[in-house]
């Protein structure tokens, strides 16, 4: 395996909401093809009967109150907004 | 001498008898930064007039106990500070001006009363080891401007070697406090998973991320800590568990330590000069009573490919967030909702970054999950287990922090896998979730420092610390500072 596609390639930028001009799809595919073809050097290593490590330390289901707190006001929130409008965050149309 | 050659501790006793007041330590660090700064370019963001005002209103208080009271620090761009421009060294978040809340580091250090002088230059995103990857001019090796600082914590690193400040805040998820650290010759600690709060610390790869302080001496690295570690309702990975005075632990004694030294720290690809600073590291500890064998951590070499499979993994969860919509610069080229994500985030992000999240979307994606993702994760359990026997058996584990002194600016640019050997020594720390310190051994025959690498048991950090300390104590490296210029 190990050889990426450009065809992969824009996949995958679609699925990262991200756009590549002709000339760097090539290069990310030979990029990621070389870091894949790395990568599976992992496969030297029998897992088969290896857990799978999500999370080093000894916890589960760490649970609090669900309680409501002040945190920030609409003003607050909209602070950092690039576009707004009436106390709301303003995007362009969804739909054409 | 500059009043930053003085340890913490001491300025904080200055300041009680009233020899020196915060404002001179601020304006001192003020000073240095605009001598140094535009060749080291460690900070993003300054507040010099808010920094002088805090100082002055510390100057007046009475009660000045505070552990860090009055002492001035720098801050890494991807710890949230509120009302304080926050950019993760990205262009995404250039205008990213006003920040509705502090990272719980933050908190902690304000209620000891530091001065923060301004915020830290990084690897946009924290993807990278070199400081090139900084969506603005990157930051430089003081100890030779034409070399990088490393990364991703290049600016915190460079701030504390440079005399900029006494101390600074990094972030490690591959080595990102530890390899700068052992690049600008100073202390960088990677604490335990879980020992420091990671609320208001931009997620990279959120189970490897750990936030840890950069200082000049090993005690200076010890209080920090003290403040910054603890448990925290805001991060549910956050661990409940006791937070010792670290700065008891520095005895100065080491007799009867049991050092493990991993072959693999010392194989093909680390340098002549770096063997030989940890060999003589090695014959201190014999002589201050401590003992090491070499053992094996054999999974070493399976390290890389794993970290970054995961790390690219998480980070492309993590950074769906950037979309343009609540906050960071938006497109101004969308015509429709999906288009602003696309063009947003295809604008505003650097080619590391987006590397990462195509890898790490790769990675994750259907049909590919198993081979790729979850295959690394078993892997990490191997990499995990190497660790936990020989800790078992040992102390600490002392190699190289990393296999060669800071390379040059644009060496390692052109090849992201060249790039990515760099953290070969200290990525495996990370995924075993244990903390790992950097200090410095001694200098190459360039005169740039090389890092020695302590790792030790979860949660204890205190013999870190204690074996860092008594090391320290024996030798002169950390006593040596850069003389800014360098060939440029």
């Amino acid at each position: 395996m190990a050889e990426i596609s450009k065809e992969q390639v824009k996949h995958v930028a679609n699925l990262a909401r991200l756009e590549f001009d002709d000339e760097a799809v090539e290069q990310m595919a030979n990029e990621l093809s070389a870091i894949i073809e790395y990568a599976e050097q992992l496969n030297e290593l029998d897992t088969e009967n290896v857990k799978p490590t999500t999370h080093v330390l000894d916890l589960k289901n760490v649970m609090r109150k669900d309680e409501p707190k002040k945190w920030i006001t609409q003003e607050e929130a909209l602070k950092n907004a690039p576009d707004q409008k009436d106390g709301q965050i303003r995007v362009p149309s969804i739909l054409e | 001498m500059s009043l930053f050659d003085y340890t913490i501790k001491e300025l904080e006793a200055k300041l009680h008898n009233h020899e020196i007041t915060v404002e001179d330590l601020v304006k001192e660090s003020y000073e240095q930064i605009k001598e140094v700064d535009g060749d080291v370019h460690a900070f993003l963001t300054l507040d010099e007039e808010k920094a002088l005002e805090k100082a002055r209103e510390l100057d007046k208080r009475e009660d000045k106990s505070g552990i860090l009271f009055g002492i001035p620090a720098g801050i890494k761009d991807n710890i949230v500070t509120k009302g304080l421009r926050t950019t993760c060294a990205s262009q995404f978040l250039d205008n990213f001006t006003d920040p509705l809340y502090n990272a719980t580091v933050v908190d902690k250090l304000d209620a000891e009363n530091p001065v923060a002088v301004g915020k830290l230059n990084m690897d946009e995103f924290a993807m990278g080891s070199s400081n090139e990857n900084s969506g603005y001019e990157p930051t430089r090796n003081p100890w030779n401007t034409d070399h990088v600082p490393g990364g991703s914590s290049g600016g915190s690193a460079a701030a504390v070697a440079a005399g900029e400040v006494l101390f600074s805040l990094g972030s490690d998820t591959g080595g990102s406090i530890r390899q700068p650290a052992a690049f600008c010759g100073v202390v960088g600690m990677k604490p335990t998973y879980g020992r420091v709060s990671r609320f208001g610390l931009v997620a990279f790869a959120s189970s490897l991320d750990q936030i840890g302080p950069l200082t000049r001496t090993v005690e200076d690295n010890a209080r920090v800590l003290e403040v910054i570690a603890g448990h925290d309702k805001m991060d549910s990975t956050s661990a409940d568990v006791d937070v010792p005075a670290y700065t008891e632990a520095l005895t100065g004694d080491v007799k009867g330590l049991k050092i493990a030294v991993p072959k693999e720290y010392l194989a093909e690809g680390v340098s002549e000069e770096v063997k030989h600073s940890v060999m003589e590291a090695l014959k201190v500890y014999e002589s201050l009573g401590a003992t090491w064998e070499e053992v094996s951590l054999p999974h070493s070499k399976y390290a890389l490919a794993t970290y970054y499979l995961l790390s690219s993994s998480e980070a492309s969860a993590n950074l769906a967030r950037f979309d343009g919509v609540r906050y960071g610069v938006r497109s101004e080229n969308a015509e429709n909702m999906l288009d602003m994500f696309v063009k947003s985030r295809s604008e505003g992000f650097g080619d590391e970054v987006k590397r990462r999240i195509m890898l790490g979307t790769f990675a994750l994606s259907s049909g590919y999950y198993d081979a790729y993702y979850k295959k690394a994760q078993k892997v990490r359990t191997l990499i995990k287990n190497d660790f936990d026997k020989i800790l078992e058996e040992y102390d600490v584990i002392v190699g190289p922090t990393t296999p060669t002194p800071a390379f040059k600016v644009g060496e390692k640019t052109s090849d992201p896998l060249t790039m990515y050997v760099n953290d070969i020594l200290t990525i495996p720390v990370n995924l075993a979730g244990v903390p790992g310190i950097s200090i410095p051994c001694g200098f190459s025959e360039e005169g740039l420092p090389i890092g020695l690498q302590i790792i030790g048991n979860y949660f204890d950090e205190s013999t870190v610390y204690r074996a860092a300390h008594a090391f320290e104590q024996a030798t002169e490296h950390h006593k040596k500072r850069p003389q800014l210029g360098g060939a440029k």
